[in-house]
């Protein structure tokens, strides 16, 4: 659970500001780009489950629909031979939890007889600004494991983004990876291209299909989708934006969120909010370096007027493990005055009574700090350093 | 000296005439940086504050001789504009907006790099040479001239970090906050070069965080390429690596892309990597004296 919290403290840190699809979504847009997937049903009950299988013909696989990796060894896959059996196997897999994801939908599909498991994917390649096909006939594992202990097995061709893709990548690609099945390295090749349409028609950053089957009829199909998308591209993409699952997110994130504040729980009692990702990233760090343990990240922004504070304290204060708050801003285009004046608005407000500790510097800092010496609240602490800042509030949370 | 931008730059502003175009492109001006131009389609004519608006770069070039530029349009159409001005023959373009879309800079830094030309951001607080010129959204008063370069991926962090250095009586020669995107126009290891190069920098700070491998990059520039003294800071520390969605990105640039992997890399090149920003100053303050 931190290390899942973490993660998502690195797409607050900028990291991969970005949408990610369910398999079934990802699915359906493969489908649209002409890459063959199985067919199959969504369903949210057991009794749709069952109705699922019915239509689709068994043997059926009943797949749980969650924004995380590792759904089959948490047994999040099941295989059903009846209709009957679907509506068991959705019943036992509805409502689980999957590395803190709550299943609340299945995917049902028609079972595949797989005869052998590729993997292939698109990736921005940030490392040389392109993007970068990965192709391996050792698929349907851990790829990482592929890349760690047999490298040569695993094909990379980078795409100039001024050229686009050219067919022969996909033969490149193909022939590279010893695919010797003439029907396989046709339909491969022609997958190849499709993924490239999928990737740059909806401006992903990852499109990742593991496994990449061939049936024992040799048809090559996705039986996976890993689809993610740029969220800086969702304005011009209102199909695409709509597929975010709102309900998917962690409550206080989710209220962050329609509050404009980036947000990420974590573990500790000390409640941290900075203004710009980098800072705030530093602060919580600054705050562990000196013993204490982070409840959050929260990182105001650019803006950062007084109440975007108190929404942001709001956030923050909806967390009961909070002892106290520790306040590290640095004004540029955020005006200390501002920040200041939130605080005393959400003291108002909201009758806060757990110790603040405030630095703040830069833009307007003279000004904030007298705007809340003026005020004179007895939970309002100033420290002149990021580091003593760091220091008073561990020590209060701990006193608290 | 500096880098990037100084008295010569000739700075026309793309948005000048929008609120936060024109808020910092005259407080750039009040610093002393020479605002020559504004640009914005169908205001061609105008004036901001005595400074003459353009309908088009190259119109703004001609009239101007304006050499560098500065982007604050919206994000839908930044990336035509750094487009249009690096046409226009700008050579250095800088660009505040946030939330350009990953692919469209994916065709612009190749654009850019055939070009010869540089560019910093997007979504970076832009170019300050403490004493010559500013150029972007970095709050000039806490910065002091002097000799320590710094090269950063965030903003207030580099603020945070520039502060300490002035505290303990150091200045800077060039501040460039390079951008957090996934694909910026220039990397760390590009401004290392400049700042290598560059006569009044005498140590350089490099301000990096989790994700991708332009520190492990940095490193490796900067124990075959570098004869001064580099100092780092990481941030992102207590963000072990998680596992996200599919396995790709962690696979190919070989590093994990944690504060950590990225200090091993420095440290095993050389490079004192600070373990908070005070440290860090503190570091840079030690190579000064010596």
């Amino acid at each position: 659970m931190l290390a899942h919290a973490l993660e998502r403290v690195c797409e607050a840190g900028r990291l991969a500001r970005a949408l990610d699809l369910y398999e079934f979504q990802g699915k359906e847009l493969f489908r649209r780009f002409g890459i063959p997937v199985s067919d199959g049903r969504l369903a949210t009950s057991p009794a749709e489950a069952r109705a699922a299988a019915q239509e689709l013909g068994c043997p059926v696989v009943v797949k749980a629909q969650v924004l995380t990796g590792g759904r089959g060894k948490a047994g999040g896959i099941k295989l059903a031979e009846t209709p009957v059996e679907a509506e068991g196997r959705a019943h036992e897999i509805l409502g689980m939890d999957i590395r803190g994801h709550t299943v609340h939908k299945v995917w049902i599909e028609r079972a595949s007889d797989i005869a052998r498991e590729y993997y292939l994917s698109i990736t921005l390649d940030r490392s040389v600004k392109r993007p970068l096909f990965m192709f391996t006939t050792e698929g349907g594992v851990d790829i990482e494991e592929v890349a760690a202990t047999n490298p040569g097995a695993l094909v990379r061709l980078h795409v100039d983004p001024l050229v686009g893709f050219r067919p022969w990548q996909g033969k490149r690609l193909v022939y590279d990876a010893g695919v010797s099945d003439p029907g396989e390295q046709r339909q491969i090749a022609a997958i190849v291209g499709s993924l490239y349409d999928a990737f740059v028609g909806c401006e992903a950053m990852l499109c990742e299909i593991n496994p990449l089957i061939v049936t024992t009829d040799g048809e090559v199909r996705a039986l996976d989708s890993k689809f993610t998308v740029d969220d800086n591209a969702l304005f011009r993409r209102p199909e695409l934006a709509e597929l975010r699952d709102v309900g998917a997110a962690d409550p206080l994130e989710a209220l962050a969120r329609e509050k404009g504040v980036t947000y990420v729980k974590l573990d500790g009692e000390v409640g941290v909010l900075g203004n710009g990702a980098g800072l705030t990233m530093s602060t919580v760090d600054v705050v562990t370096f000196v013993g204490g343990r982070p409840a959050n990240f929260c990182d105001l922004g650019g803006g950062g007027d007084a109440q975007g504070v108190v929404d942001a304290l709001e956030v923050i204060t909806n967390d009961p493990q909070v002892r106290a708050i520790f306040f590290n801003i640095f004004g540029g285009i955020t005006r200390c005055d501002e920040v200041a004046r939130g605080i005393l608005q959400a003291l108002e407000q909201m009758r806060l009574q757990l110790p603040i500790v405030v630095r703040l510097d830069g833009t307007n800092a003279d000004e904030g700090r007298a705007l809340l010496e003026k005020a004179g609240a007895s939970n309002v602490f100033a420290e002149a350093t990021m580091l003593d800042g760091a220091r008073r509030a561990v020590e209060l949370a701990e006193a608290a | 000296m500096a880098i990037l931008v100084d008295t010569e730059t000739r700075l026309l502003v793309q948005g000048l005439t929008g609120s936060e175009g024109r808020f910092h492109g005259l407080r750039n001006r009040a610093y002393g940086t020479q605002v020559v131009a504004g640009v914005t389609p169908a205001k061609g004519g105008q004036e901001v504050d005595g400074v003459p608006v353009f309908d088009t770069v190259d119109a703004a070039v001609r009239e101007t001789g304006a050499n560098t530029s500065m982007i604050f349009v919206p994000a839908p159409f930044a990336a035509d504009a750094m487009y249009e001005a690096i046409a226009s023959g700008i050579g250095t373009v800088v660009c505040i907006t946030e939330g350009v879309p990953a692919h469209e800079m994916l065709e612009l830094h190749a654009y850019v790099h055939a070009r010869g030309v540089t560019l910093i951001g997007p979504n970076c607080p832009g170019v300050l040479s403490p004493g010559k010129a500013n150029v972007g959204i970095i709050p000039a008063e806490i910065f002091r001239e002097g000799s320590v370069g710094l090269v950063s991926r965030s903003g207030t962090l580099t603020y945070q970090i520039g502060h300490e250095l002035t505290q303990l009586g150091l200045g800077n020669s060039t501040i460039v906050g390079i951008g957090g995107d996934p694909i910026v126009g220039s990397s760390f290891v590009d401004v290392l070069a400049l700042f290598e190069a560059d006569p009044q920098t005498e140590q350089v700070v490099i301000v990096g965080e989790i994700g991708g491998d332009e520190e492990e990059k940095a490193a490796a520039f900067i124990e075959s390429e570098m004869s001064k003294p580099v100092v780092a800071y990481i941030a992102g520390f207590t963000a072990p690596p998680g596992k996200t969605m599919g396995h790709a990105g962690a696979i190919i640039s070989g590093s994990s892309g944690t504060a950590q992997a990225k200090k091993d890399a420095l440290e095993a090149r050389g490079v004192r990597v600070g373990t908070t920003p005070t440290e860090t100053a503190r570091l840079v303050a030690e190579l000064v004296s010596t």
